[in-house]
């Protein structure tokens, strides 16, 4: 579904992610892992195409089709949905606006939808607040994930979904995850695919991912079970991999 | 104070430059133009007329209002309630009725404040007069509309609005010019006396042409548990407006809240401003602002006066710069002049953060849509305690300006 080639990309003139490449087929979610400050986020905003990520060389595909060049609106509206990190908040926008706004521009608005997203996660009380305005971390997280439910993408990216979502919130984002991801499905009926990013790794406890990737210095420099990346990176920090690559 | 005296303050103050706001030199307007004949209804204006009224909210279909005012350069047209319990009438003829109306002129607004308070007094044509009875409440809204069709005109009204106890009175006033206008000066005082227990709300819309100048000179007198509630809405462009209305708030848990949503184009010039003296225990006040320059120049002061313990107040001024040219700059001052006090302000002015632009364009907004949401949210004040469809009409008001926004 999607195909990151040799990207190389920079954030006035300081490079940030060096030669990476990354495969994500249809049904399939890889977990990326890494130390603060390696890339990890650098690659979703390159992959939604926020402009101060500027490509230098290599390209992004999805579906087949070179989206490098095209704009954030046109990636989201082609099926590329993405969960902020640390979303700004926008006075005066209602939650309840922006999700209206998603439905319609993927051509699928139905008014009743917004309680029912809203009631899956617990998020009721925030639809006529201004979008992110005093939000908990919590609520940003599920805030985020409720505008991926009525986006209804075919690629999602998650940054951290799990960070400052209480033991309680994290059963609901891990569910809708894997309502986004269908997971209900055996994985070659699935017409989704997956990137996420953790970093504490809670949110392997309630969504199964496929593959993991860790990422170092702005490139991917292994790949494997994301269980066992994890495990060695619990013991071994990511001093491990640093040594590993000696 | 006679009305003597009252002309002799106003003689004295002819030449008198406002404090703040540029100066206008008053010998450029005319002061004569061709009295306009009475209309029945308002049904009866003609077309283009009934449209520049609509624009700012002065309905020509009186359902959904308790009366109507229309005054046309120097001639009121139409004046009348529909509703038991309300006043409507010219100022000049409602001070021939009253005698005791002497007791509230320029009681809110000093006379010789400067050269345009004095010119409304020296050359006054008309203005309003509504009145709530005492224990009256009118769900539907009064509305006044001050219309100019002359060019080059100056047309200096008096207002006063009282409501007697326990009374409740929303208004929607509308000021305009005809098509083809260019040039104009429009001065208006405004008195309002909100009495014990007593609410207004007070809406009002200008929609000027491009070189007409205005000075609307308020003050508001608020007693024991009033409300004043005031939106203002310029969205059009104007060469310089300056004002700066004062309320009092007199009597106990007296309530008092300005919203100002302002934008300026190029060649615009505004100077608005709110002011709220707190002198009784419990009284609060509210100022928020919302102003967004596309070229012009706009002043935004808010000042708060403590005077007495027990009092909250709180300023809000959020100002978006949305081109290379144009200037917000926002005055905030609190003055606090006795403990157990409890005022703030707030303040930023900046351009839309592109980072919020990015957000909802990756939710799928085009670049072009996204700003348009974002300056739709900007500008979405939220206006409590007035009939919904006063907030349908400044939503109406923000929204034409919006499309020239963008």
């Amino acid at each position: 579904m999607i195909e990151v080639k040799n990207l190389t990309v920079s954030i006035e003139d300081k490079r940030v992610l060096k030669d990476v490449n990354l495969h994500i087929a249809q049904g399939e979610t890889i977990v990326l892992l890494g130390p603060n400050g390696s890339g990890k986020t650098s690659l979703l905003k390159t992959i939604i195409g926020i402009p101060e990520y500027k490509v230098e060389s290599g390209m992004i595909l999805f579906s087949g089709k070179d989206i490098t060049k095209l704009t954030i609106d046109e990636r989201a509206r082609l099926g590329i949905g993405i969960a902020f990190q640390r979303p700004p908040a926008v006075r005066g926008v209602k939650l309840k606006d922006m999700l209206r706004i998603c439905m319609e521009k993927r051509g699928d608005f139905k008014e009743e939808k917004i309680n029912e997203f809203a009631q899956k996660l617990n998020l009721f009380n925030c639809l006529d607040r201004d979008i992110n305005l005093g939000f908990s971390g919590g609520e940003i997280k599920r805030s985020e994930l409720l505008q991926l439910l009525a986006q209804n993408p075919d690629f999602i990216m998650l940054d951290e979904p799990d960070s400052g979502v209480d033991l309680v919130s994290i059963n609901l984002v891990g569910k809708v995850i894997n309502e986004l991801l269908e997971k209900e499905k055996i994985a070659r009926e699935r017409t989704k695919a997956g990137l996420i990013i953790t970093h504490a790794g809670f949110i392997l406890d309630y969504v199964n991912t496929d593959r993991g990737c860790i990422m170092l210095n702005g490139t991917i420099i292994c790949s494997g079970n994301p269980r066992d990346l994890l495990e060695d990176i619990r013991s071994k920090g990511y001093e491990g991999c640093i040594r590993c690559l000696r | 104070m006679s009305s003597v005296d009252v002309r002799e303050r106003a003689k004295k103050a002819e030449k008198k430059p406002s404090a703040i706001g540029p100066d206008i030199d008053l010998n450029a307007y005319s002061v004569e133009v061709k009295e306009h004949g009475k209309i029945q209804k308002l049904k009866n204006l003609s077309g283009e007329v009934k449209e520049k009224a609509i624009s700012v909210g002065v309905e020509a279909v009186e359902a959904c209002r308790s009366g109507s005012f229309f005054q046309m350069d120097h001639s009121v047209i139409l004046s009348s309630a529909y509703k038991s319990g309300l006043e409507v009438m010219s100022s000049t003829e409602a001070l021939k009725k009253y005698d005791w109306l002497q007791d509230y002129w320029w009681k809110a607004v000093n006379v010789d404040a400067d050269k345009y308070t004095a010119q409304a007094e020296l050359k006054q044509n008309h203005g309003y007069f509504l009145r709530a009875l005492p224990g009256a409440k009118v769900e539907f809204p009064l509305q006044a509309c001050l219309y100019m069709t002359q060019d080059g005109l100056a047309q200096n009204v008096h207002n006063i609005i009282i409501a007697e106890e326990g009374s409740e009175l929303h208004i929607i006033t509308g000021c305009t010019t005809a098509p083809g206008v260019r040039t104009g000066l429009h001065i208006g005082v405004s008195e309002f006396y909100v009495k014990r227990n007593a609410m207004v709300t007070f809406t009002m819309i200008h929609n000027w042409a491009e070189d007409v100048e205005v000075r609307p000179r308020t003050g508001a007198i608020v007693e024991d548990n009033g409300i004043f509630l005031s939106n203002y809405v310029c969205m059009k462009p104007v060469k310089t407006l300056q004002m700066y209305p004062t309320a009092y708030c007199v009597g106990e848990n007296a309530n008092v809240r300005f919203n100002t949503i302002l934008f300026a184009r190029e060649g615009s010039n505004m100077d608005v401003g709110g002011r709220v003296f707190l002198r009784a225990k419990g009284s609060r006040a509210e100022l928020v602002t919302r102003a967004i320059t596309k070229g012009g120049d706009i002043v935004t002061r808010g000042h708060l006066i403590g005077e007495v313990p027990g009092i909250r107040g709180h300023l809000e001024c959020r100002g978006l710069i949305l081109s290379e040219k144009g200037s917000i700059h926002a005055i905030p001052e609190l003055e606090g002049k006795a403990n157990n006090i409890d005022m703030s302000h707030e303040a930023a002015v900046g351009k839309i953060v592109e980072e919020e632009i990015q957000y909802l364009m990756a939710r799928g907004l085009n670049s072009e849509e996204a700003t348009s949401v974002i300056i739709g949210g900007f500008l979405d004040v939220e206006i409590k305690s007035i009939p919904e469809h006063l907030k349908r009409e400044i939503k109406k008001a923000v929204r034409m300006g919006e499309e020239r926004l963008l």
